[in-house]
């Protein structure tokens, strides 16, 4: 069971929009940020701020502190092994590059092929597209069904020996489909091929547990789970890790510099040229310790049965269709009305309050397999609740109303 | 933004629904696809222009109510205007809603001013018009990026 009140928690909640209380249904974009990670950032930079590592001044030696504690409590979170597998990076998306461009990249051959799905997030597409262009190497697509699940039987034919790597979405922002991703990652390993998961939907919804999943990678971004935006982290296995080459050159991920030679420090600072975003890495660990209070299964169970609720009444509405049906589903409800365009729906909901998203959400290719434009999409989080559900069906009905 | 009132005016609502010159021409001089890639929508314009006058224009394709309202009542409002009367038609009307002029001889298209306060739907009330001037341009396609 989550409190009630939770919403008391996040100030940003606490306001009207277009003379309505804000009700805040895109968080599959990004949620809001908790008292307690917007009071960190204050803290940090009223109290702590100063460059990590290496500094001999308590300031610095306070940063560094907060900055290698923000990383316990992620590898902790996720079950990692080993808290050197834990990567800050600015999001997701420059996860899946590093993997990319420091792992992939260097194994690829002419014609050499990378798997990925149906269902990937332009960030899960094009970084692949990329790698694959330079060196002649091909993209294969996993299917899914009409529901949009995967064909995951069909993932066994669909690997050979040119296949060099797979890097499947866990739960797709979309659709809200949660992938079966042990199966995936066992073919993968059945096959000797590694794989990277992109968790930016799934960390903030499900318990992740690395070393039970065994992912060879895995990355997410902080900022759809209550975190500062720019902050994201890449989990790798140590061993790939310690064999990869740098990703970025700089300050930071040197032991020595010379002009002859350059030695490269150890994981993860090999990773994180430069001075990173400080006060989002703390930032995150915050954030961490409210999702741990509140407990990662209960934020599950409340976002399920929201989605289920909303799932029931939204199909009690005539010319509203959904899009996405898998039988196991995070909190994410997308869906189209006849003859009206999600742009429109979107319009007429935020005169509501109501904020929602329209349009493709970075993923193309699944507008193109469902021949629709955009779809409009309401996603839960913690301090959603069943009013806002109601009043999401009330818009809904309005909607209709506009242009009938 | 504000009401919802003041953007989707029952003009719009009733291009959106039956929109007008919704179909494709069997001859024409130009013609121009537009396309906003934030949103997918897709218009494609077809004109006849004889002694430099739209003699007729036709739009086919898909979008939200107000890329089709607009792109309804361009064709309605080219119709006898020559090249550079629509290029300043075009003109006034980008002016109109992105807010930084005043209604100037508009006529039809001043029911889109409401769209100056949702920044985010210049681009659909637009497209239509981008498309147009592509066309009269002689390029087959254009985007509103």
């Amino acid at each position: 069971m989550i409190k009630k009140g939770i919403k008391a928690d996040f100030p940003i909640l606490n306001q009207k929009i277009n003379g309505h209380d804000l009700v805040y249904l895109d968080n599959a974009a990004t949620t809001q940020k908790p008292r307690t990670v917007i009071g960190s950032l204050e803290n940090y930079y009223n109290h702590i701020n100063s460059n990590i590592h290496r500094g001999v001044h308590t300031l610095s030696q306070k940063a560094t502190e907060s900055y290698e504690d923000s990383r316990r409590k992620i590898a902790e979170f996720i079950n990692a092994e080993n808290q050197n597998e834990i990567i800050f990076v600015r999001g997701a998306t420059e996860g899946i590059n590093l993997v990319a461009n420091s792992y992939v990249k260097p194994l690829l051959n002419e014609n050499d092929q990378i798997i990925i799905s149906q269902m990937e997030h332009h960030a899960n597409i094009v970084p692949w597209q990329m790698i694959c262009e330079e060196k002649g190497a091909k993209l294969k697509i996993l299917p899914m069904n009409i529901d949009g699940e995967l064909l995951v039987n069909e993932l066994e034919n669909m690997i050979n020996r040119k296949t060099k790597f797979i890097s499947i979405i866990h739960v797709s922002n979309s659709l809200g489909t949660i992938n079966p991703i042990n199966k995936i990652i066992e073919i993968a390993h059945r096959n000797n091929i590694k794989i990277l998961v992109d968790g930016a939907q799934a960390i903030q919804h499900i318990p992740i547990d690395m070393k039970k999943m065994d992912a060879d990678f895995y990355c997410f971004s902080g900022h759809k789970m209550y975190a500062p935006t720019g902050i994201g982290v890449l989990y790798g296995k140590k061993n790939l890790l310690d064999e990869m080459p740098p990703y970025q050159g700089g300050g930071d991920m040197i032991k020595s510099v010379t002009f002859e030679k350059t030695i490269y420090n150890d994981v993860p600072n090999k990773f994180e040229a430069g001075t990173p975003n400080i006060s989002g890495a703390i930032g995150l660990g915050i954030a961490i310790d409210y999702i741990n209070d509140i407990g990662i299964e209960n934020i599950a169970e409340h976002e399920s049965n929201l989605l289920e609720y909303a799932t029931e009444k939204i199909n009690e509405i005539d010319g509203v269709r959904i899009i996405g049906n898998a039988r196991n589903k995070a909190s994410v409800l997308s869906f189209v009305i006849n003859k009206i365009h999600p742009h429109d729906i979107g319009t007429i909901m935020d005169s509501h309050g109501i904020a929602i998203r329209a349009g493709n959400h970075c993923t193309q290719p699944i507008m193109d397999f469902y021949s629709i434009p955009a779809t409009a999409r309401a996603s839960f989080a913690i301090y959603n609740t069943k009013e806002d559900v109601d009043k999401l069906m009330i818009s809904i009905k309005k909607t209709i109303e506009v242009f009938k | 933004m504000s009401d919802w009132n003041e953007l989707y005016l029952e003009v719009i609502l009733d291009h959106n629904k039956n929109p007008r010159n919704n179909e494709e021409l069997e001859l024409y001089t130009h013609e121009a696809k537009g396309h906003n890639p934030l949103c997918g929508d897709r218009i494609s314009i077809q004109i006849v222009l004889e002694n430099e006058k739209v003699k007729e224009a036709k739009f086919t394709g898909s979008g939200c109510a107000i890329s089709t309202a607009s792109a309804s009542i361009l064709t309605e409002t080219i119709k006898g205007k020559n090249r550079s009367e629509v290029e300043s038609l075009f003109e006034n009307f980008h002016g109109l809603v992105t807010g930084k002029e005043t209604e100037k001889e508009l006529g039809k298209l001043a029911i889109f001013e409401g769209v100056k306060k949702y920044p985010a739907r210049v681009k659909c009330a637009t497209l239509s018009w981008h498309a147009l001037m592509a066309a009269l341009e002689g390029k087959e396609e254009t985007t509103t990026e």
